[in-house]
């Protein structure tokens, strides 16, 4: 009895012994080089794989830094100008410092100002119902409110408003990945620069149309009538094709171009009430203070 | 046993209400919208102005590349405007709006009925004169003829197929254009046969046309090397791959054209516009469309000119009824809802369906509950399920790798679901974006 226990034991080690030293030379034959930087920047990144550098995930965009000679082109959002300055003095590289970016929704159309002109019952994805048709309004260029974004966003930064249907991007959260930028099929998001305090002035709508047309299916669509080209003292503003765009580089913010809008579609996001009040503008304030986190709603929609 | 295609395939109520109603000629509409782009391919270039005046069948759009078609006017009129009008999408295409004066016709045009047998023409003149009189496939997918005629010099056609199988439920222009224009047909298939240099020419025909059968297996009996089929009654047998499949026994490939199994599928209507190309030269500025729907009141099949708005055909066949759900561009397979009456008829157009409200809306989504029934009906041997399913979780590299570009939309799959999943949606999805992977992965 005990002798079968010992060849056991003997046996047993011997095999294991033997299958030790093969892993070990397999090992140091097949080993292969990896610089262990790649692993320390990994772990200075924010680790939310997003590609929204441009890279599948963290991983690779640590080998491309670690590979890089200079970071000008490598900038990761999320992790933001505190992570790129780390990631820079640890490979001894200078820093690349960008302005923070926030995704805004270029569309104002909320229920009540575009209604519905046909029903679409099918699939509830924008993507698959604008490869389909237009939409069930009678804007072509404006949201179709079933939340592909909201899908696709990993920051918890974007949900639905039920009551006006369309995304609402929480600026907390927001990292400007681009996720949403690429999965709209509308187009209708677009990365700006955060601004100073927070502060952002863009229009909010993507509408080609000419004014009438546009006016006719949605009350709060960019008619293309040039007030605003010209109230703005800066040259910021261009219009084409009917549709009035602010150069968020040239705007400084001045808000002149807001009031001027006969119908609202330009935005203006965490600015302070206006001095001038009168009794209408009283109450639209008030309302921008209430939401002063949420981007949709600004003061003029309200 | 008659001839079919192997795999999958449904049979849908067929509800060919406007069978054997007589071709009719619409009265010319006043104004036309004859968008530039009817067919797959590069749009056609305008080459008249505003205020132009033009003739009926005068080229008014050249072709834009070797996959385009010219388009011509479809009346004699004045050019209003060329501007974006909306199309049956819903989204803006360019159309060349045309306020109509007349019906005179330009130079060199034989306006007989007098049936012209002789082909004089060389292979070469017919596929000019096909090219010239911007011929696409009627049938619904608008290919331009002439490149299908056009057969690269490594590849071999040994047999013509013709389509009149007309599968789609509801429609029958086809039909009443086989019983009424057959000798015109026939001719037609001589010239095919002639562009292409083959001997043989097989016609597919669905069993429930028996009369369509006889009148063409009577009058094939004239023409040398044509043979009719009857087919089995299975939707989508109009499929190019499908009809392949049942008639000749051969099998394309995946991701390969019917000229790799040495064949070329015309559609009748097709053939019928040939026959007016080459031996009329007429060109193409009407075709057959069908008006049909349960609660229309005088279902019928319009012979209608390109441009026409839709409102106009419907108020020739009894004007809206009252309990209308949906308006429907084609049949009810794989056809498309339209929002707007205003929308003109084009080289695609077969049919005008009109759906009452109650059978108008789909039901509400359930889960899957793996029956698999879209795997048995699906013509291509695909997974419907596992498409959606990929689709939605945006796996798109694993979807390609599931063939979903062999699918061709035929819908059978959204159509026997018994959760009224919309599988056809998703995959239409994955098709595009799997599509726009491998154009992006082509420029690298």
């Amino acid at each position: 009895m005990s002798s079968l226990v010992i060849i056991t034991i003997i046996s047993l080690s011997a095999i294991g012994i033997f299958a030790a030293v093969i892993l070990y030379y397999a090992a140091q034959k097949f080993k292969v080089y990896e610089d262990p930087r790649i692993g320390q920047v990994e772990e200075l990144l924010p680790s939310a794989n997003c590609g929204g550098c441009g890279f599948p995930g963290c991983r690779n965009f640590a080998e491309a830094l670690v590979k890089a000679d200079s970071l000008d082109d490598l900038y990761c959002p999320v992790g933001g100008n505190e992570t790129m300055a780390n990631i820079a003095k640890f490979l001894g590289h200078e820093a690349t410092e960008k302005e923070p970016y926030i995704a805004v929704l270029r569309c104002n159309g909320a229920c009540e100002f575009r209604p519905p002109v046909n029903k679409y019952d099918g699939a509830r994805s924008c993507k698959i119902e604008s490869n389909l048709y237009s939409g069930d309004t009678g804007c072509q260029y404006g949201c179709l409110g079933h939340g592909d974004c909201v899908e696709v966003c990993n920051f918890d930064a974007l949900y639905m408003d039920p009551i006006t249907g369309l995304p609402v991007v929480n600026q907390d959260n927001c990292t400007a990945c681009g996720k949403c930028v690429e999965e709209c099929p509308k187009d209708l998001f677009e990365l700006r620069p955060k601004g100073k305090k927070d502060r952002r002035i863009f229009v909010a709508c993507r509408n080609e149309d000419k004014g009438g047309i546009a006016k006719k299916s949605c009350s709060v669509a960019c008619i293309g009538c040039g007030k605003c080209v010209k109230v703005c003292p800066f040259d910021a503003i261009t219009m084409e094709n009917f549709l009035a765009y602010i150069d968020p580089i040239k705007c400084k913010l001045c808000r002149k171009c807001v009031p001027e809008c006969p119908t609202n579609a330009i935005h203006e996001i965490n600015f302070p009430p206006r001095k001038v009040k009168t009794e209408e503008t009283d109450k639209e304030t008030a309302t921008t203070e209430n939401n002063e986190n949420t981007e949709i709603k600004s003061s003029d929609t309200n | 046993m008659l001839k079919t295609f192997a795999k999958g395939g449904v049979h849908p109520p067929e509800n060919k209400i406007s069978a054997h109603q007589k071709l009719e000629k619409l009265p010319l509409p006043k104004t036309v919208f004859i968008p530039i782009s009817q067919h797959i391919g590069a749009p056609a270039v305008p080459v008249v102005e505003k205020n132009s005046e033009v003739k009926t069948g005068q080229v008014i759009a050249k072709s834009g590349g070797f996959v385009s078609a010219n388009i011509h006017s479809s009346v004699t009129g004045k050019v209003i405007k060329i501007d974006d009008v909306l199309d049956s999408t819903g989204y803006k295409q360019k159309c060349i709006v045309i306020e109509s004066t007349g019906d005179e016709w330009v130079e060199g045009v034989d306006l007989t009925d007098t049936l012209v047998t002789e082909i004089n023409d060389s292979p070469e003149e017919i596929i000019n004169k096909i090219n010239a009189a911007g011929i696409v496939g009627l049938g619904g997918a608008t290919f331009p003829s002439h490149v299908k005629l056009s057969v690269p010099k490594d590849k071999k056609v040994n047999v013509l197929i013709i389509n009149a199988v007309e599968c789609e439920p509801y429609l029958t222009s086809d039909h009443q254009i086989m019983l009424e224009k057959a000798d015109e047909i026939m001719v037609g298939i001589q010239i095919l046969k002639k562009a292409l240099n083959v001997t043989k020419a097989l016609i597919g025909i669905e069993n429930n046309k028996p009369d369509a059968i006889e009148h063409f297996t009577s009058i094939a009996a004239n023409y040398e090397g044509i043979e009719v089929f009857g087919l089995k009654v299975k939707y989508p047998q109009g499929g190019e791959k499908q009809l392949i499949k049942a008639l000749i026994n051969r099998e394309v490939p995946s991701l390969k054209l019917p000229l790799d199994v040495g064949t070329v599928v015309h559609n009748v209507g097709t053939a019928f516009a040939v026959y007016q190309a080459v031996q009329k030269n007429k060109p193409l500025v009407e075709r057959v469309v069908t008006v049909t729907g349960k609660s229309v009141r005088k279902p019928s099949n319009f012979i209608t000119r390109i441009g026409t708005p839709v409102n106009e055909l419907i108020e020739a066949a009894g004007g809206l009824p009252e309990d209308t759900g949906k308006v429907i561009n084609g049949g009810p397979m794989m056809g498309k809802a339209i929002n707007s009456l205003e929308i003109p008829v084009t080289k695609g157009t077969s049919g005008i369906l009109i759906i009452p409200e109650e059978e108008s809306s789909r039901r509400p989504v359930q889960n899957c509950i793996r029956c698999a029934k879209c795997v048995s009906v699906c013509p291509m041997g695909l997974e419907p399920f596992l498409l959606m399913t990929l689709s939605e979780k945006r796996m798109w590299e694993r979807e390609e790798k599931e063939r979903v570009l062999d699918c061709m939309e035929c819908g059978s799959c959204s159509y026997i679901c018994p959760s009224d999943r919309p599988l056809l949606d998703y995959i239409r999805l994955g098709k595009s974006s799997v599509n726009k992977i491998i154009r992006s992965r082509n420029k690298k």
